[in-house]
């Protein structure tokens, strides 16, 4: 098999995994409790994306600039600063995800 | 959340002494104060901040010299020789006059950051009142000195289209400008306010763990991400005056028929 194929086999299976959630019974809970507990769920999932995806964005920033000062050694003091502020507004991002996560989290909607 | 407010002790004296006078003076203006506290913590700690830093200027000033400077002297030399700095290298040469506003804020946001760390205080910027009050004074300071440097027909005709474009793209570039323009304060207050918030909270989940042991990493990286996010803040500032202020300069011709363009860097056009 491809790699192109066993790729696409190893997504369907895990988005598969997911089947047994369509098996429960609708109405599990009372309706806002059922929408407390998934909000919940939501703020891990939304923060663990956030983080991941922020982290490969920065570590591309930091490559950039590691490489273009072992270029240009006389430019490192410019490339600092051009570094250090991509990164903190990638970072700053993330910081937003971070705090939905904690309005999900400590004040769940229609509680 | 309120099982994680704790009481702070200066916070109940500041509310003995002074929650009385000031209940007295607000009262009768139809304010009506809910919540435990007349003076709420983080306003405390706003205070603590202005007292000190006035008496610690005050002292440093009446000890002045050139030939035999003190510690403290030299300290805030070097810190204010570095916000001048950096407003040479973004603004140019007129930049020394937006040193007042960003130099105190560099220095509020960054004691703010900082007091959280010692035990009793807690960080005024850990409040969103505070942040966003810090990012709406930027934002109104930016564009107020960009109408006053430019005028307000020519800073207006900034919003309709940049230098050098048809006329017909500022039906595009407008909105884009203006939302621009608006996520600017809550970019600026979020973010300070989101480092310092979580990094007190994880701090006080960890400390419900395994008290003093645990949090001492995260107060690391809060000392790390607190001078990290003053400077960051003053840096974001002077971008944006930078933005607004910026004349444009056409070709000029040297005495000696060179042609050269002044200013210093540019700014990234977005955040």
């Amino acid at each position: 098999m491809s790699k192109r194929s066993v790729l696409t086999f190893a997504l369907v299976m895990g988005a598969g995994m997911f089947a047994p959630v369509f098996a429960q019974e609708a109405g599990g809970g009372s309706g806002s409790s059922e929408i407390a507990k998934w909000s919940i769920i939501t703020a891990g999932f939304a923060l663990a994306f956030a983080a991941g995806l922020g982290a490969l964005a920065q570590g591309r920033g930091v490559s950039a600039a590691a490489e273009a000062i072992a270029r240009n050694p006389g430019a490192a003091g410019d490339i600092r600063g051009a570094l250090i502020l991509g990164l903190v507004l990638i970072e700053s991002l993330v910081i937003y995800v971070l705090l939905i996560s904690l309005i999900l989290f400590f004040l769940p909607p229609f509680k | 959340m309120e099982k994680l407010e704790h009481p702070l002790v200066i916070v109940n004296w500041v509310n003995a002494l002074l929650g009385p006078l000031v209940r007295a003076i607000f009262e009768p203006m139809g304010f009506h104060f809910t919540g435990h506290y007349v003076i709420p913590p983080y306003m405390v700690m706003v205070i603590l901040i202005v007292a000190g830093l006035t008496v610690l200027s005050l002292l440093v000033r009446s000890r002045l010299s050139v030939e035999n400077p003190g510690t403290l002297q030299i300290v805030m030399e070097d810190g204010i020789g570095a916000i001048v700095g950096l407003l040479d290298e973004w603004i140019g040469h007129e930049g020394r006059r937006y040193l007042p506003l960003l130099g105190t804020l560099g220095i509020f946001i960054l004691c703010g950051n900082y007091m959280g760390l010692v035990p009793g205080l807690m960080s005024p910027t850990a409040s969103i009142n505070v942040t966003l009050g810090c990012a709406i004074t930027v934002w109104v300071y930016y564009h107020f000195q960009g109408i006053k440097t430019q005028g307000i027909v020519n800073y207006i005709k900034h919003f309709w289209k940049p230098a050098g474009a048809p006329w017909w793209i500022g039906f595009v570039y407008m909105p884009i400008e203006v939302i621009s323009h608006s996520a600017r304060v809550m970019s600026l207050s979020l973010r300070l306010f989101g480092n310092i918030f979580a990094e007190e909270l994880v701090i006080i989940i960890l400390f419900s763990i395994i008290p003093f042991l645990a949090p001492l990493p995260m107060m690391f990286l809060g000392l790390v991400t607190g001078g990290l996010q003053a400077f960051i803040f003053v840096l974001l500032s002077i971008i944006y005056l930078q933005a607004a202020v910026a004349v444009e300069h056409h070709d000029e011709v040297d005495a000696k028929g060179h042609h050269h363009l002044p200013g210093g860097n540019h700014a990234p056009a977005s955040a």
